[in-house]
């Protein structure tokens, strides 16, 4: 109950508000881009607070621009961030495949709102998750956050700062709007609780450098332009030198060398609750605004009986292939809730790899799925055995 | 879920009833010690279109962050009334302005208060509306204790603000006694 005195300590910022935030103490010093609902109250919040903190913020002409500026700023140095939603992210996809081919780190954050096209300007979706992994063309990994709660936002975004640098990739921050609109007081987190990590900088004198040099590892160390190292960034498959190849080796080592790079730490990557799953015969699998439904089901379903968890997804990419696959092993049946019309259920039955009921409970109308559809499909998993 | 509690103001965008809102969840979160949840809707149009905010107030760490089911509703515009009534449990307490209102459902307890035009005869600003509503709301469902939510609006309003938002606060206390006493 409460006790009267009140807590000042406590801030009560939107999740678009934590992220910029939460990107300023990670270190970001460059913003760009283009604002759109749902994601703008980011820009907002970084047009007002990185002049304070010494850093650069534009309002590019359109979001192709805006990914490309952030990808140049990272390349001198510093640590870059845009944020959009569904159709900017979608005019991004270029310059996102860029920053992959050229290694250069840097976050994306995107809010999403219904689709296709403009869609649902100002309302919840979930759509994006299968664009998120696959939406620039050619092969690549990818790394995506999907996080639930307003402490986790602020740690979500400052990994993805992490993940980028350390990979040199860039690093999807995927909010949903309710994620990013809805505001829940929280503590804001001291730096002690969490790690900042920096990119490589190179150990070897200018004439020996290369910026693609794999000796040095999967993750070639990365020189700041203006630095006094030979740098050459291109689209095109290139040695590592940074200029153009079209050697069939040296492409084919070096794009497994840039998937093998994050999928060799997919355990480190993963980031999962798991809540009351140790004797459950009905997993829910859920991600984002989505999951705080799901688990407002399941403690539904075990009040009457029913033996149901949850399995959220924080990391969404890479996809918890393994954890899955054993849990699949454990339990009945899956139930997959999530804010289209089936897109991460099919990861579900990819990597479950069973003969078992995996069901679906979508929407794409601009609302959240409320925790009573979740719990009759649970209800009727747990009577019809489908 | 006992002790959950979900308000819910709609109105036209430029009507300021997100301002509402969110001294509301800071006066439950942040002076009360409660735990709260706000979530603004809105449409692409800046002015003019149907909007709201929504309020959850529990004792507990809130796990679903959207309503389901609205112990207080107040409109300010026929729109926005008939987008946003549903969640509404079958006790909710509704509060209409019937100047703009004309239309709503006899199913709820509604109570009829004109004011924006308190507001601008009473306090002199159209904008203190919100605000006025703030007060009205918090004297008749007590879902919040009124100091928590001055110091709460007091923290949040432009300085220089302080003394005519706190003037349309306490009118709407006095508006809302007035209901209570009239409909016993």
């Amino acid at each position: 109950m409460s006790n009267g005195s009140g807590r000042t300590d406590i801030v009560f910022w939107s999740g678009n508000e934590i992220v910029a935030e939460a990107a300023i103490a990670a270190g970001c010093r460059f913003y760009a881009g283009y604002p759109i609902t749902p994601s703008s109250e980011i820009a907002h919040v970084m047009a007002e607070r990185l002049p304070e903190v010494g850093g650069t913020f534009i309002q590019m002409e359109d979001e192709i621009a805006s990914m490309g500026a952030i990808i140049g700023a990272s390349l001198t140095g510093k640590k870059t961030m845009t944020a959009t939603s569904g159709p900017g992210f979608s005019l991004k996809m270029e310059n996102i495949g860029y920053a992959y081919m050229a290694e250069v780190p840097c976050v994306v954050v995107n809010v999403m709102r219904g689709g296709p096209s403009t869609g649902l300007p100002t309302a919840l979706a979930q759509a994006d998750v299968m664009q998120t992994r696959w939406g620039t063309h050619g092969d690549h990994p990818t790394i995506a956050l999907t996080p639930a709660y307003h402490r986790e936002i602020y740690f979500s975004t400052i990994k993805a700062f992490n993940y980028a640098e350390k990979y040199r990739i860039p690093v999807m921050l995927l909010l949903d709007e309710v994620i990013g609109h809805m505001s829940e007081g929280m503590k804001v987190p001291d730096p002690s609780e969490y790690e900042i990590f920096n990119r490589i900088k190179p150990s070897v004198p200018p004439e020996k450098y290369f910026p693609y040099d794999s000796s040095f590892g999967d993750v070639p160390p990365m020189a700041s332009y203006f630095e006094g190292f030979r740098f050459h960034v291109t689209g095109l498959n290139h040695t590592k030198t940074g200029f153009p190849t079209t050697d069939p080796d040296i492409c084919q080592r070096e794009e497994e060398r840039m998937i093998r790079k994050v999928m060799k730490d997919a355990e480190a990557l993963a980031d999962l609750e798991e809540y009351q799953l140790d004797d459950a015969e009905i997993a829910v699998f859920s991600f984002g605004s989505t999951a705080r439904g799901a688990r407002v089901a399941v403690d539904e379903a075990r009040k009457q009986g029913i033996k149901a968890g949850l399995l959220r997804a924080i990391t969404l990419w890479p996809f918890p292939d393994r954890q899955v696959h054993e849990l699949a092993s454990r339990v009945k049946a899956f139930v997959v809730p999530e804010v289209n019309l089936g897109q991460m259920i099919l990861e579900v039955e990819r990597t479950a790899h069973r003969d078992m009921p995996i069901v679906g409970v979508n929407r794409v109308g601009g609302v959240p799925i409320p925790p009573y559809e979740i719990l009759s499909k649970i209800k009727e998993v747990a009577r019809n055995g489908r | 879920m006992s002790q959950r509690y979900e308000a819910r103001f709609a109105a036209v965008g430029g009507q300021g009833v997100i301002l509402a809102g969110e001294v509301l969840g800071l006066a439950a979160q942040k002076y009360q010690g409660r735990y709260s949840i706000q979530s603004p809707t809105y449409t692409a149009q800046v002015r003019g279109g149907p909007t709201k905010i929504d309020v959850i107030i529990d004792d507990d760490p809130i796990i679903y962050p959207k309503t389901t089911a609205i112990n207080f509703y107040l409109s300010l515009a026929q729109g926005s009334y008939d987008a946003f009534l549903y969640d509404l449990r079958d006790d909710a307490i509704v509060v209409i302005d019937p100047a703009l209102v004309t239309k709503w459902n006899p199913k709820y307890k509604t109570f009829q208060v004109p004011i924006i035009e308190m507001a601008k005869l009473k306090i002199g600003k159209v904008i203190m509306t919100s605000v006025l509503a703030l007060g009205i709301m918090v004297e008749l469902t007590q879902a919040v204790p009124k100091e928590f939510v001055e110091k709460a609006l007091l923290g949040r309003v432009p300085k220089g603000t302080e003394e005519l938002n706190l003037k349309a606060l306490r009118l709407g206390y006095d508006v809302a006694q007035d209901l209570l006493t009239k409909n016993g």
